[in-house]
């Protein structure tokens, strides 16, 4: 054919991530290459979020090691790299769990995103489906070794449906690209430097615009929670159905979590990741109508229970029996003991392991614990 | 005595004017570049010279220029680092202070070299007063027609702006200093991309420390291969040092980098000796980032050579038994002083300093300052030496930007160093608040205390 337009072959990089070779387009960074293999070799990512552009490289949680830079050039890079934020070349070889300096190095990352953290779990909204308790569970040791007092800052409100717990922040900047990049006036943002720095919105003012919500969505911690959601529940006790209405702002396209017939609180769709999901290559933020105002079951079209893949705490019976606190530091707590090292099936009855809550007919209700709960 | 090549002038009266400058021999750079020379060649010339940039890492300068990315029609920038805010550094301040067309005169032939029509001052928000100094300057280059449109009727155009920061060390990390100036929050940028590719307004830009540019001066003057003569090996031309601590004579010294570091100290042409009668016990010989040094490693390498003021002398042995010569902020300590509440002053600056972006130095400066506030408190025990060691090691290498391993690095040093001193100091938990450890053995001839921990 004469008109044929020669197109040249699309060529793609080779990377090869602890022993297992994969091909990826080039301008992929070594996590998403490391995603597309999935499983144990994917890093642990705290601060990147793949729908906001200039996300990551601040936690260091995803460190590797490469052991090869490219094809050309094979000599190994001397620092340990963000994964995140670095791109792969062809040729590059990768080591993430097959690295002994990254383990180490993850382990003390661990330790210091901890270190402040006020480990309040047990009153955490966010508990069960808190990134960072999932990392604690992986990769923290049993105890720390920090002995002095910890730091808090005084709860805030982001806006009327915000909560901002400060003291839970680990300072992945994400909200703060959501309010960049989805906001229209950003009034919300870093103060000061260092371990004094804080999220605030600049001289308390109200965040009041369609897609703040989404903050809640990115955030990996218990730092900022649904306000109308707060203290309602505990996410283990919902039941997550996927849902949908529509909407004249966002996709509209929604995970309820219920308890019986009640609407308890409404998120984005989360994919393995726990990113909101894209839909046609775009991402599906949601509007704060959806979100906050639509708290009925007939505001929705339900389409099925959700299937929560996600590699977490929520994924029940995947930490029963793990780890136990070998030492208490119930002085740096203020007399109060950690809880975020222990087996959360110890702590709370609710979440018994022997009831598998997917095998559950329709959403999960008090009465489902009831044999527990004398 | 050594050759001055920044400082010969300083003292002239008036020099921080136009018209005494000039006279002195001021401009003839920009001549001689701007009319005789193409920008290649400038670039050349700098590369010849050997010049290492003077603002802490000791980059090639020549190499740096080379690197920047020249595609059409996008503008380049020279930004010039006048942040200096390093602890025991004020080099830059000095140079500014008493011969700010020096500067200017750099900047006016390196800019013409990089083809940069618009070129920044960053300078520290403390000061304010050199801000009016440089804005003086740049007026009265402008007025004799070597700043603006067509200089020397070359064709040649450049605007200098001078910008104030706002009080943050960090902002002296490049890519944080190109936020600043840009208007944003002085947070590192993660690199690559690099600013000779993207960077102040995402265009090609090369950031360079003041007395770097100020050196392109003598370069261009005399010929890059003349300036490659002066010091020793890869420590070429002259250096600023600024010398503080226990000695005799602090202040701003220009070197060649062929003379020892026992010279220095205690010559009265420079430092002459410690004061107080007091005796050597240990030096930070390139700002507060640096290792630390005891006595006998900082007047002799672990082989017994002498210790020599030049890049590779000072870093001879590496971090086991050497240092860095940094940006030549040249703190020395006598027996009268406690190295750990020196680490731990230290440790309080870069806690307070850290940006807070990536968690290891956000939570580690934290931690290590509060651990050495302890045992220098009398309050630490053993393993809280061992403790700092892991901590400072878990940051070293691990974060976005350089301050992380500037962080970890004294503390490191202190260890490596002075252990016996943390140790006394856990052992005598009363005395260490009333006495000092003092000299003990540092300054042994015999003694090198390298502890791996
Ligand atoms: C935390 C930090 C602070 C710095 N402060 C300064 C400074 O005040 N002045 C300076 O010239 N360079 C400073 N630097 C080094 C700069 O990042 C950069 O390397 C230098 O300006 C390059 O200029 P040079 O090649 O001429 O030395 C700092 C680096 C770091 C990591
Ligand atoms: S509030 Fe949450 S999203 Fe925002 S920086 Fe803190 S941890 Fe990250
Ligand atoms: S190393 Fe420290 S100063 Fe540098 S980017 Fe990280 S937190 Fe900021
Ligand atoms: S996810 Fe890469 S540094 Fe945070």
């Amino acid at each position: 054919m004469a008109d044929e337009v020669k197109q040249e072959a699309p060529v793609n990089f080779k990377v090869t991530i602890d022993n297992i070779t994969i091909e990826v387009a080039p301008g992929t960074t070594v996590l998403n290459a490391a995603r597309q293999i999935g499983g144990d070799v994917t890093p642990p990512a705290m601060c990147y979020y793949s729908k906001l552009e200039g996300s990551g490289g601040k936690c260091r949680t995803c460190l590797v090691e490469i052991a090869a830079g490219s094809e050309k050039d094979p000599r190994p890079m001397p620092k340990l790299m963000a994964s995140c934020r670095t791109t792969v070349m062809d040729g590059m070889v990768v080591k993430n769990i097959t690295s002994e300096r990254v383990q180490d190095a993850r382990a003390g990352v661990v330790e210091f995103l901890l270190l402040n953290h006020p480990l309040d779990c047990p009153i955490c909204d966010q508990a069960g489906e808190c990134h960072l308790q999932d990392l604690g569970y992986d990769h923290g040791k049993e105890g720390t070794r920090y002995e002095f007092k910890r730091r808090t800052f005084e709860k805030e409100d982001i806006g009327p449906f915000i909560q901002l717990h400060m003291t839970r922040c680990i300072l992945c900047y994400r909200c703060t690209y959501v309010a960049d990049q989805l906001t229209d006036k950003r009034v919300h943002g870093i103060l000061d430097r260092g371990d004094h720095a804080e999220i605030s919105t600049y001289i308390s003012k109200a965040i009041d615009n369609d897609f703040s919500g989404n903050m809640i969505d990115v955030c990996p911690v218990g730092a900022l929670t649904d306000k109308t959601f707060r203290f309602k529940n505990r996410v283990w006790f919902t039941k997550p159905v996927d849902a949908h209405r529509d909407c004249d702002k966002c996709c509209g396209k929604v995970t309820l979590w219920n308890r019986g017939d009640e609407v308890l609180r409404v998120t984005a769709r989360k994919d393995t990741w726990g990113e909101v999901q894209s839909y046609d290559n775009k991402p599906g933020w949601i509007c704060n109508t959806c979100r906050f105002d639509k708290k009925k079951t007939s505001d929705w079209v339900i389409e099925g229970v959700t299937n929560i893949n996600r590699h977490s705490v929520i994924a029940q019976n995947k930490y029963n029996g793990l780890v136990v606190p070998k030492e208490t530091i119930t002085d740096v707590m203020g007399g109060r003991d950690p809880k975020l090292l222990m087996d959360i099936h110890d702590v709370s009855d609710v979440n018994d392991p022997s009831i598998d809550l997917s095998l559950i007919e329709g959403p999960a209700t008090s009465k489902t614990f009831e044999k527990k709960e004398e | 005595m050594g050759r001055k090549l920044l400082l010969d002038k300083a003292h002239i009266e008036n020099i921080r004017l136009y018209d005494v400058y000039r006279r002195e021999g001021g401009y003839r750079s920009v001549e001689k570049a701007l009319k005789t020379m193409t920008p290649d060649a400038v670039t050349e010339e700098v590369k010849k010279s050997g010049l290492r940039g003077r603002g802490g890492a000791g980059f090639p300068t020549g190499m740096k220029w080379s690197f920047l990315a020249k595609p059409e029609g996008v503008p380049r920038y020279l930004v010039v680092n006048a942040d200096e805010s390093e602890p025991g550094t004020f080099k830059d301040r000095y140079l500014m202070e008493f011969i700010p067309h020096l500067l200017i005169e750099g900047m006016i032939t390196s800019s013409f070299a990089l083809g940069a029509s618009r070129s920044y001052i960053y300078i520290r928000g403390e000061y304010a007063w050199i801000v009016d100094i440089l804005e003086q300057a740049i007026q009265e280059a402008k007025n004799n027609g070597f700043l603006g449109k067509n200089i020397l009727g070359t064709g040649y155009d450049l605007e200098i702006y001078v910008q104030r920061g706002a009080g943050a060390y960090i902002c002296g990390e490049e890519t944080a200093l190109l936020e600043s100036l840009e208007g944003k929050r002085g947070n590192p940028r993660i690199k690559p991309p690099f600013p000779a590719v993207k960077g102040l307004w995402g265009c090609p830009t090369v950031v360079n420390n003041v007395e770097t540019i100020a050196a392109v001066v003598p370069i261009i003057n005399e010929g890059g291969d003349e300036y490659a003569k002066i010091g020793v090996g890869k420590s070429t031309g002259t250096k600023l040092i600024s010398a503080c601590g226990n000695i005799k004579q602090q202040g701003v010294y220009e070197i060649d980098m062929t003379i020892s570091v026992e010279e220095f100290i205690y010559s009265d042409e420079y430092c002459g000796g410690i004061a107080n009668g007091r005796q050597l016990k240990a030096c930070i010989p390139g700002g507060s980032s640096v290792p630390i040094l005891p006595a006998n490693l900082l007047l002799k390498t672990a082989k017994g050579e002498p210790r020599m003021m030049n890049y590779e002398s000072l870093a001879d042995g590496g971090f086991a038994t050497g240092s860095m010569m940094g940006s030549g902020g040249f703190i020395v300590l006598d027996d009268t002083q406690c190295v750990v509440k020196h680490t731990y002053t230290l440790a309080r600056f870069y806690r307070h300093e850290s940006c807070g972006q990536c968690s290891p130095c956000r939570e580690g400066t934290g931690w290590m300052e509060k651990i050495l506030l302890k045992i220098d408190s009398g309050k630490g025990s053993m393993s809280d030496i061992d403790l700092l060691w892991d901590i400072q090691r878990k940051i070293e290498g691990n974060t976005i930007c350089p301050l992380g391993d500037a962080a970890a690095w004294p503390v490191a040093a202190a260890i490596r160093h002075f252990r016996d001193e943390f140790e006394w100091h856990i052992n005598n938990p009363e005395d260490c608040l009333r006495k000092n450890y003092g000299l003990a053995g540092y300054a042994d001839e015999l003694k090198i205390p390298v502890l791996d921990a």
